[in-house]
């Protein structure tokens, strides 16, 4: 389950391909392709790891409570295709 | 994330990079398949060495492009074959190749499977030897069932095995869905091109109509695990938008492109013809620079003309088509599908019409014959 009060970060297998309509990821494990289909959810992914959780990630990008949810769906499905992992922490 | 329209409008556009990136190896096979879409047989002499390849997958790293699908000919035929797969997977360039499976011994095999970054796919085109033999030659079944129990013992997970759907093939679906599922592999099907070898034999081989419409209602009721590189968006208008998976539109030059075993850079892999070629990445300023600056990809990058297709209702989910099909089968580009559902095709395909001369052809002298007979019942034992 995603949890957005917890730490994320991409999976390692993951690579990151900006476009300009935001970007393209590939997670070679699993060979899955995922589209972001804007700036900020990119901006959020490749933050995730420096956030305390995913919705500190959201704020850090610009997105206020009150407009998180699309994001955070975005990550939840992230997650379900392993493309984010849980970041633990030390 | 699924796929929204702006995305697809986006794709239309053209990418930085392409997403689907195709190298044939080399042109040298040991088989001679009646569709061969790249007319492969012969070693063309002036196929890109070892370090020229090497320089053309860091410029692949460059570009992020995630992984290329190698093919042929037959890749694994290149002595520097498996060092240039561990070239790239070492450059975080995934590896997806087709083989027969000629070279997949059990220490390949072996081999292959220590690797997270290597895919495998095995082209098999009859679910029995009679329907495969038929169309890749003599003992070509024999052979990559070898290979996939090389794969299996070897322990590697998740093989593709390969299929083109021809009319003798389609009623063995169920039987590489079973095939795949006894070697722990995944179906992939994808739809037979007139390119290459295959314009001699399109019209014999393509699906019929009513084959087309079985293909559809397969995908539909069982395609959900079945891989087809949105190869049969042209029935998309046979349901309701969206019932097949993929993105619906053709993708050439685009998010797609070949590279050919010299180096010449083609719109897409059922488009080797100077027709499609957009430059060379030796002699035109490396790949990169073809993908974003040849002419002929700016041009397909353009908004396309819907042509005789914009009157129709189903524009919107097949999009006209292949223009790879209607090219070699010498349809107009802007016009309907040769194998257009809703048989706006068929006219055009029964009248007049020039087939463009292929304009390389790399088969050995000796080349296959099709038997024109139909390949005898199914046997009822199981193909595995």
């Amino acid at each position: 389950m995603f949890d957005p009060a917890r730490g994320w970060r991409l999976h390692p297998q993951v690579a990151v391909r900006p476009e300009p309509f935001g970007a393209l990821l590939y997670h070679f494990g699993t060979r899955k392709l995922s589209f972001l289909k804007d700036r900020t959810i990119l901006t959020i992914v490749q933050s995730l790891a420096e956030h305390v959780d995913a919705r500190a990630a959201c704020r850090a990008a610009g997105v206020q409570a009150g407009g998180e949810r699309p994001y955070l769906s975005a990550l939840e499905v992230l997650a379900a295709s392993n493309m984010l992992v849980v970041q633990e922490r030390g | 994330m699924t796929a929204v329209p702006r995305l697809v409008e986006q794709f239309e556009r053209g990418l930085d990079a392409p997403i689907c990136l195709t190298w044939e190896l080399t042109y040298a096979c040991n088989l001679a398949c009646v569709h061969c879409l790249s007319s492969s047989g012969k070693r063309d002499p002036r196929e890109l060495t070892t370090r020229q390849c090497m320089d053309v997958i860091d410029e692949l790293e460059r570009m992020q492009v995630f992984y290329v699908n190698i093919g042929g000919g037959e890749p694994t035929v290149r002595p520097d074959f498996w060092d240039l797969v561990d070239y790239a997977t070492a450059h975080r360039v995934g590896v997806k190749f087709s083989t027969n499976g000629v070279r997949i011994t059990p220490r390949i095999a072996a081999r292959l499977a220590a690797s997270d970054y290597v895919d495998v796919q095995i082209s098999l085109d009859g679910a029995t030897a009679d329907v495969n033999d038929a169309v890749r030659g003599r003992g070509s079944f024999e052979m990559a069932l070898l290979a996939l129990d090389n794969l299996a013992a070897a322990g590697f997970k998740d093989a593709k095995i390969s299929v083109v759907v021809t009319r003798h093939n389609v009623d063995q679906l169920d039987d590489f869905a079973a095939l795949a599922t006894h070697y722990g592999a995944t179906l992939r099907i994808t739809r037979l091109r007139p390119s290459g070898r295959g314009a001699d034999v399109w019209d014999d081989l393509h699906p019929t109509a009513q084959q087309q419409v079985q293909l559809y209602n397969w995908l539909v009721e069982r395609g959900e695990r079945v891989l087809t590189g949105d190869s049969f968006f042209h029935l998309s208008p046979l349901g309701q938008p969206g019932a097949l998976a993929g993105l619906n539109l053709c993708g050439a030059g685009r998010v797609v492109c070949l590279i050919d075993p010299v180096g010449d850079v083609y719109a897409c892999p059922f488009a080797i013809h100077d027709r499609f070629l957009a430059g060379n990445v030796l002699t035109d300023g490396g790949f990169d620079k073809v993908w974003k600056e040849a002419p002929l990809f700016r041009e397909l990058r353009e908004p396309q003309s819907a042509g005789a297709c914009g009157s129709c209702g189903h524009y919107d989910s097949c999009r006209g088509g292949c223009m790879a099909a209607k090219f070699f089968t010498g349809l107009p580009i802007d016009g309907p599908d040769p194998e257009c559902v809703r048989g706006f095709g068929a006219p055009t395909l029964a009248g007049e019409r020039e087939v463009p001369r292929p304009s390389g052809d790399h088969s050995r002298r000796v080349a296959l014959t099709l038997s024109t007979r139909p390949p005898a019942r199914l046997c009822n034992e199981s193909p595995v």
